[in-house]
């Protein structure tokens, strides 16, 4: 028996494949397909505490190997997911963790308030990251100050473990992985998508609604495990690893790099399957390499 | 209704015209059961340009057969690289996905309005409605005769009333001009075709006071209802094309 399982402070997972959060809906979407309670843990779409309607269609490009999104975090905010999604979600034999987004400091707060009573949800990821609102958002992420006061006020009131997702879009990312962990961050997350931006040439406009958007998808790849390398190597909390992630091959390639999971996402898209199938083949690349526990191999790179 | 991933046999790969074929595809085990207006989500391999699934309509289903054909029009790589497989080859599909066309009220005279790759959904409606003991007329409009397609399937169904663009076949001009819209009352008018006529069917409708479903094609990441990329504007805010429709009734939209 290979140990695949990890932990952030005492917060068990039973192996490190996790869902992306927008990439994944609320879970039940994907229980046709597999099993969602093999999975270490999965990070529903996003929320916020009033309802969102998103951003205007056409809300994604496809581009070569990935593609842009401008959702714009539709989501039917906090009091719809406590009532209707959470009794649901509360029971899947797995992590479920909350990813949580505002347009104000008190917006964060407020939401981490109502998630910290859930019994049912172990973690929140705060996502300061999203390209696609105008207030809040990646605004957060990219600015250390605004990253060190939205981590510490978030970190006063939520009680359970915190996860932090950063922002590609950064001139150096350590940084800001540095600032969230010194604020209380139990884990970092990243990355979230890269702000990228397509032109429909046919049509001689923007191929989204909102002009830029978010890149996600292999394309993303190589710098995400970068910076997942980067960060890795300058903070001791443990790192989530997200960029395209298609493949257990992929999600090795983050782990030798230094994170002790991962999250998939646009993969998703194209194979509702794909998590189980990096997990079994993380699973089959232990055995193969004769080893034992996943832990041999988180970060080995630098070993 | 149980969703699926699966790789499946094509049996027949026809080429209709330059623009258009059909896959056929036979189920593994048995077929599961779909509904008119439903679509399959199709992996493009062989093209390293596409990234994304290809969201295409049930063109047909032969339960007896365990069979179902895909009428797909070549718009891009991804449509491309599918039109060019073979007998034998296989498809990775997901379905059945989406919602479905709702059946009109008994004795309901209905009508299916369909424009260019727009008639793709509308054959296997047509067949449903024919089964159900409904007797629907049919409004076809191409740009030109060369682009007809299934027109033959469709005279299977019942009466075909036909528009060309340029007048080479049928009556001439857009699908809103044929005289069967002012000649005929319909209760239920079905449509799917491109945008602007989906409007304008919508519009006549409106005014006729004609209960009317369309089915929207819009730009797709998932297929299942995650990615809440291809929202249609509606009046209970942006719903997924993909799971709360296609079909959606216009009263539901904003048009």
């Amino acid at each position: 028996m290979v140990k695949l399982d990890f932990t952030i402070g005492d917060l068990h997972f039973k192996n490190p494949v996790l869902t992306a959060s927008g990439t994944f809906g609320y879970g039940q979407e994907f229980d046709d397909f597999i099993d969602v309670s093999r999975l270490g843990g999965i990070i529903v779409k996003g929320i916020t505490l009033e309802p969102r309607d998103g951003n205007a269609y056409p809300r994604m490009a496809e581009t070569p190997s990935g593609m842009l999104n401008s959702v714009g975090l539709q989501n039917k905010g906090i009091d719809y997911f406590e009532k209707t999604i959470y009794p649901v979600i509360s029971n899947y034999g797995t992590n479920v963790i909350v990813n949580i987004n505002g347009n104000s400091i008190d917006d964060y707060v407020a939401l981490a308030e109502r998630i910290n009573l859930l019994d049912k949800i172990p973690a929140i990821e705060l996502n300061i990251s999203c390209p696609n609102v105008k207030m809040g958002g990646m605004v957060f992420g990219t600015n250390p100050d605004s990253t060190r006061k939205i981590t510490r006020a978030v970190r006063a009131v939520y009680s359970k473990k915190l996860i932090v997702k950063l922002s590609p879009n950064v001139t150096n990312i350590v940084d800001f992985a540095r600032i969230v962990e010194e604020e209380g961050a139990d884990s970092i997350s990243l990355i979230n998508t890269i702000l990228g931006m397509a032109v429909d040439v046919r049509n001689m406009k923007p191929s989204l609604s909102t002009i830029t958007g978010g890149l996600s998808g292999p394309a993303i790849k190589p710098v995400a495990v970068r910076m997942v390398w980067q960060v890795a190597s300058a903070v001791s909390v443990p790192v989530i690893g997200i960029g395209g992630i298609m493949n257990s091959d992929d999600a090795i390639e983050f782990i030798l790099a230094g994170a002790s999971a991962i999250q998939v996402g646009t993969a998703s898209f194209i194979d509702p399957q794909i998590s189980i199938k990096i997990l079994e083949g993380i699973d089959n690349y232990l055995i193969n390499k004769g080893l034992s526990d996943i832990r041999e191999i988180v970060g080995y790179i630098n070993k | 209704m149980t969703k699926r991933i699966e790789s499946i046999r094509i049996i027949k790969n026809t080429r209709l015209n330059k623009d258009f074929f059909i896959l056929e595809l036979s189920g593994n085990g048995k077929i599961p059961e779909m509904k008119p207006g439903q679509f399959v989500q199709v992996r493009v391999d062989g093209s390293p340009g596409t990234f994304l699934r290809r969201p295409i309509s049930i063109h047909d289903v032969n339960y007896g057969q365990n069979t179902f054909r895909l009428l797909i029009q070549v718009a891009g790589k991804g449509t491309e690289t599918l039109s060019k497989l073979d007998k034998g080859d296989f498809l990775n599909v997901i379905y059945p996905l989406g919602n479905s066309f709702s059946l009109p009220h008994k004795n309901q005279r209905s009508l299916l309005v369909g424009g260019g790759c727009g008639v793709a959904p509308l054959l296997f409606l047509g067949k449903y409605l024919t089964s159900n003991g409904f007797t629907p007329d049919v409004l076809l409009g191409f740009r030109t005769a060369e682009r007809i397609i299934e027109f033959s399937e469709y005279r299977e169904i019942g009466r075909v009333f036909l528009t060309t663009e340029d007048g080479s076949q049928g009556e001439k001009g857009i699908i809103t001009d044929h005289p069967v819209l002012s000649s005929e009352r319909y209760d239920m008018i079905y449509c799917c075709g491109p945008d602007l006529m989906m409007r304008n069917i919508a519009k006549y409708c409106r005014k006729n006071d004609i209960n009317c479903e369309v089915s929207i094609e819009n730009l797709m990441g998932c297929g299942i209802g995650v990615c809440l990329c291809c929202v249609i504007d509606t009046v209970r805010g942006n719903l997924c094309t993909c799971v709360d429709g296609p079909v959606f009734n216009i009263n539901d939209l904003k048009w």
